[in-house]
């Protein structure tokens, strides 16, 4: 933690955010900003640590949505209350998924947490249970405080800013025990990893666990912000494209990257769809395709990169 | 009787998705780089055919070498200015570069040509024939028979020519290959063609019988994935047997569960063969 004035600095602004600000729209980016970086920073954890591409995170953002606004259509529960289930869930369906999938390398396993969400969205779209593809509703109005159901966004900001500080909080933890090691190691190549006796398989689980219990986290308070959900915007590709281009763009496998990447490319997609309207999120995801394009082209490190070496020390030159 | 025709009209649908998995397959075989976009090209070529016949006025004659030219052209450039940069990168980088073109292609088509589905005409190719009880439209017939004869050329020309080679030579040993006097850059510039140009291909014949729009390459692109892990990544022959069986499967399943759950039956069995198989029916190592 060289930079930690810089840190507290950025958590303060963060936090006064809603009070500096008395537009709702600005009020409710701030809000939004937190969540996609709630979600990019536990993709992070599997995607970014562990270096295990998965482009189907939707499925666990989507399972924690689901239980939320099912347990309130069902039981009649807040919708709060469907995020703990949601995580247990997530965390269940992680290990089926991933038990099999961790054996494949690179793209395979890409490809197939693809095919993993796909099913799950497709399957949504035919379960009257929980909707099928017209979706669900929450509360339309507050029956008591538990509902989190509030017109202000301000609420919700510091609601989403406790998630995102615990979850940040335990990256940090993470990063620093062996299990961040062992991470690292895997991320350089699975082959090395076992062979300096790293246990890649449960590793890999541990990463994918946790992060599926904090996106399906991020999923359920989504849900409970928004108070609708149906396939597309709970389970749709797009949700998973999302947190892959966050935290990319701010550095994967970095603490704050997801953070920043979110504080870059929310307040852009806001902006554009509310130019735009209904088009606007064609040309949002124009934007984010060319933006994910030139990382990978010029700059795989994100901005962390570029952070990194413009405070790296410059070695002293030795006469 | 009716479960023939479905097995044959499959068998059709199977052969375009055949070939455009086959170019999926051998820039996967040959560099080991998974195109995302890859079904966002089936989507562009499908609305060059539709644009060449109603802005040009041109037939399937002319508008599928159009594709193929254009699509190729395509490969190339995003080899040059993409891939070939990307390949040197983390594997996150290279699943970026090619996912991040299919988000701008895929929406591109969305802004400049709307979510409104189209199509060509149905009498573009004319009638349906009827052999011994089987109604066949010549549209499919055309798009299955000339993707089926397209596919079985390019195993010729990769297996069979000296530009074969030398592809496969660049593909199992980069360094040797140049030791030859091969530059991989152009061979590897050339395979991205030749892949593009076969969804070029591909999706000049599906847009003669199948709606168009934006979104059509996302669907389509899992189903090059899934025919490629099924015939083991970088055969073309395996291509052609799994994107037959694949087309087959999608047809009775949507014929005797319902149109809703092929899919969910054709991504089931790729989770399945991945996970039980992963190097294919046909795949080596």
């Amino acid at each position: 933690m060289k930079h930690w004035p810089i840190a507290l600095a950025g958590f303060v602004a963060i936090a006064a955010w809603p009070l500096l600000v008395h537009d709702v729209f600005l009020q409710r980016v701030g809000a939004l900003v937190l969540l996609a970086a709630i979600s990019a920073s536990a993709w992070n954890l599997i995607g970014g640590y562990a270096g295990q591409v998965s482009v189907g995170h939707s499925i666990y953002f989507g399972i924690g949505a689901y239980a939320a606004l099912t347990l309130y259509t069902e039981l009649g529960w807040p919708p709060i209350a469907g995020a703990p289930i949601g995580m247990v869930v997530s965390m269940l369906i992680a290990v089926v998924i991933g038990t099999p999938t961790f054996r494949l390398r690179g793209h395979y396993f890409s490809m197939a947490t693809i095919a993993a969400a796909e099913l799950a969205r497709i399957l949504a779209s035919n379960w009257p249970l929980v909707g099928a593809a017209v979706g669900l509703m929450g509360p339309p109005r507050p029956r008591s405080v538990a509902d989190l159901s509030f017109i202000s966004p301000v609420p919700y900001h510091y609601l989403f800013l406790a998630a995102l500080v615990a979850l940040l909080g335990l990256t940090w933890a993470m990063q620093r025990s062996r299990m961040g090691y062992y991470l690292a190691a895997i991320r350089g190549g699975d082959r090395a990893a076992s062979s300096l006796g790293v246990p890649v398989l449960r590793y890999k689980l541990y990463a994918l666990l946790l992060s599926a219990a904090f996106t399906s986290l991020a999923g359920s308070l989504y849900a409970v912000m928004v108070g609708f959900i149906d396939p597309e915007s709970a389970l749709g590709i797009l949700i998973s494209v999302k947190m892959v281009i966050v935290a990319a763009l701010g550095g994967a496998g970095t603490l704050f990257g997801p953070l920043v990447g979110a504080i870059i490319l929310v307040p852009l997609e806001e902006t554009t769809n509310a130019l735009y309207g209904g088009s606007g999120t064609g040309i949002t995801f124009i934007i984010y395709g060319a933006i994910i394009v030139f990382v990978a082209r010029f700059q795989p490190g994100g901005i962390a990169e570029i952070w990194r070496k413009l405070t790296e020390r410059r070695p002293t030159r030795v006469s | 009787m009716i479960l023939l025709q479905v097995i044959v009209s499959g068998l059709l649908m199977g052969s375009v998705y055949a070939l455009f998995s086959s170019g999926l397959t051998l820039i996967w075989g040959m560099m080991n780089v998974v195109n995302f976009a890859h079904g966002d090209f089936v989507m562009l070529a499908m609305y060059v055919a539709f644009f060449a016949f109603t802005l040009l006025k041109v037939g399937p004659l002319l508008f599928v070498p159009l594709a193929a030219a254009l699509l190729f052209m395509l490969g190339v450039v995003v080899y040059l200015g993409l891939v070939r940069h990307v390949v040197r990168g983390p594997p996150l980088a290279q699943i970026l570069g090619t996912f991040g073109l299919a988000l701008v292609l895929r929406y591109a088509a969305f802004w400049a040509f709307t979510a409104n589905f189209v199509s060509l005409p149905d009498n573009l190719v004319g009638g349906t024939f009827d052999i011994g009880g089987l109604r066949i439209e010549a549209s499919r017939l055309l798009g299955g028979v000339l993707a089926l004869v397209i596919t079985i050329g390019m195993h010729l020309i990769l297996t069979r020519t000296a530009l074969g080679s030398r592809l496969l030579a660049v593909s199992e040993d980069r360094s040797a290959a140049m030791l030859m006097g091969i530059r991989p850059d152009r061979m590897q510039a050339i395979a991205w063609g030749f892949g593009a140009a076969s969804t070029g291909i591909a999706g000049a014949l599906i847009a003669l019988f199948f709606y168009i729009s934006p979104t059509v390459g996302e669907s389509l692109a899992l189903v090059a994935f899934v025919v490629v892990c099924l015939g083991g990544f970088g055969s073309v022959p395996g291509a052609l047997i799994a994107g037959l069986a694949i087309g087959v499967i999608e047809a009775l399943s949507g014929y005797l569960i319902g149109a809703v759950y092929k899919d969910v039956l054709v991504y089931s069995l790729f989770l399945i063969v991945l996970w039980v198989r992963p190097r294919g029916l046909m795949g080596t190592s």
